[in-house]
């Protein structure tokens, strides 16, 4: 299967909720609407003829400054015709939530915990939609581009003392 | 018994109980088994065929911290871990001794950032440090060779006394290899 | 256990019908949270107790807690607990430049640096769309296999430990000790090699790089012949091993599961021959494939692998004598330094030299995702550019970590010692779990 053979079967299966589409670099990849995601995302799995059965990589990506903020990327992959299709779906700022897929892939719980962890984007329908990576009393969601890199004075010979001063050694 | 025999007629020998209690120390530390990252590779590789850290009584590594007397932190150490790093610390049994190994542990390495405790030293006392990323076992053995110098010169009179022993970061040891 | 070329299995897959709803909703496939678990779950009906293992325990490969619901020895239920290692390391790479962020990536999977460097570096790559010398590609194959063959000696030394099998430990080492030395013959460091760059290799490849690899080469399949006949037909090994943690390849799929987890299944995935890279399409090497998906089946297919990457391995060897000395990076001068013999003469290479080591360069906009087979299952890298020396995203589909999902529906009715077993088998790496 060629992109422009699965674009074409996408797009008569569903005439509305799919946006624009890409084919850089050879990869195909689509914008779909939040609202259509479950249908778009089952359709692929279930069509007998695409059968995109394994969902490859979920990411979330910050764009700040641009409406939609968030946009979350899914990477599906046709294990009968080797294709890989790529799905962006936006999440607002002011309400970044996007439906889960876990009902169709169990693979996308933790992939979604994450997302949720770095990003802040919400999925609803997750069944445990907790913190992953960082601690439970952590705030805010350090992959947002608003969120600095909480670095530390790099200690040199000549701010050393300065630095260790300051810094709380552990003591017995 | 065997003493005997191999001592021949050696007779009494006699020297300060510092320096036995020492010696024994230094000839069975045994390390807490206990990996955080990439260091713990190099530190499996040190204990494993080529290596051999077991030619210096150190290979005994004990799963538990009541038994072990050195925690070898080999690796990052990120903001979720310092906890429980330290929590192991303080489960273990005195007299005991830490070994940052490796730039993470000894002062953040390549990872500057919101993740990372910047040196290990932040959370627990540190006795020496081992440069390297990931440092060599070579590196990781004179560490610990390193260590057991300074055991030696421990004295018996009371716990351990941190200030005086611990290695200050401005003065670290950097083992180029 | 059978050895199958890879388009046949993925055929004979079309065969079975495709999962739907209904049979999902009959059959959850779940992944719990370690706050789902506190309280057990059957209370009055059966004594269960939850029994907290790590995140500090020799058998967990790292610092991976998992939360355990037991009955007597059974478990009713597991959940991993994750992020104990969590380095922001994607975070960090946005910070740097391409070349800079490329030290990153050897510390997610520390156990197969070279992958990492090679699915980060692909992914820019494509992004830049530049021509890579043949000299080079063919350099990168070899390097690769070799990763994944001291990435599964480490995975076997330690899963024979967690089993109590000492001697496969000290052979295991024994060898990925040689490989060790062959990294730092190319690159000067052991583990942490960073030698694959953007546009190339970070240096030439050196006289006797390809005389050490032969001799390894040479000893490798004997080599291997010594783990198996420790383990392969050992009572011990098989009692522990056969029939313990299976699972289906529709389960597989779903969870999301690749690498030989998933090839022990009977699904022949590899990215190698799915999608491939750095001209794997043209070296001839087989996939191996399990029946059950048990942990035995992860055992020979690994072991099976291993043999398979001394194949390829011999074939780049070959490649590379044929092809001699030549370039080891792209001729692309907006990428590639200025060799050092033109610094000194040429006032645009100092520049050149000067601006790509301060600045660093620009890569077009747009995103790139490449999924390469790392020794533990489909590594991508999913990179955005804004067009600026920096990237403005770099997102790591980690192997392990979507591996380790699999760990309750695996596990579950097992006993908690196969549970030892079976973390050792799906082969997590923390690094790369927590990134």
């Amino acid at each position: 299967m060629d992109n422009a053979s699965v674009l074409e079967r996408l797009r008569a299966a569903f005439p509305q909720g799919l946006g624009e589409s890409s084919e850089a670099h050879n990869d195909l990849s689509v914008y779909v609407e939040r609202e259509a995601l479950l249908d778009v995302a089952q359709f692929l799995r279930d069509d007998p003829e695409l059968r995109y059965e394994f969902l490859e990589n979920l990411c979330g990506v910050d764009y700040l400054g641009r409406e939609p903020r968030f946009e979350v990327v899914y990477h599906l992959t046709s294990l009968v015709n080797r294709h890989r299709i790529c799905l962006k779906v936006g999440a607002p700022e002011h309400n970044p939530t996007v439906p889960s897929l876990t009902i169709f892939w169990p693979t996308a719980n933790w992939q979604e915990r994450e997302t949720y962890d770095l990003l802040g984007v919400v999925f609803a329908g997750h069944p445990s939609l907790e913190r992953i990576l960082m601690p439970d009393e952590w705030e805010g969601h350090p992959l947002r581009k608003d969120v600095p890199l909480g670095d530390e004075e790099v200690a040199f010979s000549f701010n050393q003392d300065q630095i260790y001063a300051r810094k709380p050694f552990a003591t017995e | 018994m065997g003493i005997e025999e191999k001592a021949g007629d050696l007779g009494v020998v006699t020297t300060t109980l510092e320096t036995v209690v020492n010696w024994g120390r230094t000839n069975a530390m045994w390390p807490l088994l206990f990996g955080l990252a990439c260091c713990a590779i190099e530190m499996m590789g040190s204990q494993a065929s080529n290596y051999d850290l077991s030619r210096f009584g150190m290979e005994l590594n004990r799963a538990s911290p009541r038994q072990a007397d050195l925690m070898i932190v080999a690796g990052r150490v990120s903001r979720k871990m310092a906890p429980v790093v330290r929590r192991l610390y303080d489960q273990m049994s005195d007299p005991k001794w830490v070994i940052a190994m490796g730039d993470c542990a000894s002062c953040g390495g390549v990872f500057n950032n919101y993740a990372i405790v910047q040196g290990v030293d932040e959370v627990i006392p540190v006795d020496v440090y081992v440069a390297g990323c990931p440092p060599r076992p070579e590196a990781l053995i004179d560490g610990i060779m390193m260590l057991h110098e300074k055991v030696k010169r421990e004295k018996i009179s009371g716990k351990k006394d941190g200030a005086s022993i611990r290695v200050n970061a401005g003065e670290m040891i950097h083992l180029h290899l | 256990m059978t050895i199958t070329g890879e388009p046949q299995t993925i055929e004979q897959r079309t065969e079975k019908p495709v999962r739907r709803m209904a049979e999902y909703a009959a059959t959850p496939l779940t992944v719990p949270s370690p706050k789902q678990i506190t309280e057990p779950a059957h209370a009055g009906q059966t004594e269960t107790m939850v029994l907290n293992m790590g995140p500090h325990h020799p058998s967990t490969h790292g610092v991976l807690r998992l939360v355990l619901e037991l009955d007597g020895e059974k478990v009713v239920n597991v959940a991993p607990d994750v992020g104990f290692l969590h380095t922001g390391i994607e975070k960090t790479m946005e910070s740097k430049t391409y070349q800079k962020a490329v030290v990153l990536t050897d510390r997610t999977d520390y156990l197969a640096p070279l992958s990492n460097n090679l699915s980060y570096v692909l992914a820019v790559e494509k992004l830049l769309d530049c021509e890579i010398p043949e000299r080079v590609q063919v350099a990168r194959v070899l390097l690769a296999e070799l990763t994944r063959i001291g990435s599964h000696l480490v995975w076997l030394g330690t899963h024979a430990l967690d089993l109590a099998a000492m001697s496969a430990f000290l052979y295991a080492f024994r060898e990925r000790e040689q490989i060790l030395d062959i990294f730092e013959l190319v690159s000067g460091a052991r583990m942490m090699t960073s030698y694959f760059r953007v546009g190339g290799l970070a240096y030439d490849l050196p006289a006797d790089f390809l005389p050490t690899v032969a001799a390894f080469l040479n000893d490798m399949p004997a080599n291997i012949d010594e783990y198996e006949d420790l383990l392969t037909t050992n009572p011990l090994w098989l009692e522990r091993t056969v029939g313990v943690g299976a699972v289906n390849a529709d389960d597989a799929i779903a969870y999301g599961l690749s690498g030989a987890n998933l090839r022990a299944t009977g699904v022949s995935m590899d990215m190698r021959a799915m999608t491939p890279y750095c001209g794997y399409e043209t070296y001839d090497f087989d996939i191996p494939v399990g029946e059950k998906g048990d942990i035995y089946d992860r055992y020979r297919v690994r072991m099976a692998e291993m043999r398979q990457s001394v194949k390829i391995a011999w074939q780049a060897h070959q490649r590379l004598v044929d092809i001699g000395p030549g370039p080891y990076m792209t001729e692309n001068r907006k990428i590639a330094p200025p060799p050092k013999s033109e610094i000194t003469h040429s006032m645009e290479s100092l520049i050149h030299h000067f601006k790509l080591w301060t600045e660093g360069f620009r890569v077009p906009r747009g995103d790139a995702y490449v999924g390469i087979e790392s020794p533990r299952g489909i590594l991508g890298t999913y990179i955005v550019s804004d067009g600026s020396p920096k990237p403005y995203r770099v997102h790591l589909r980690a192997p392990s970590f979507i591996n380790l999902q699999a760990l309750q529906h695996m596990s579950r009715g097992g006993m908690v010692a196969d549970l030892v077993a079976l973390v050792a088998s799906l082969d997590p790496v923390l690094g790369e779990v927590d990134r």
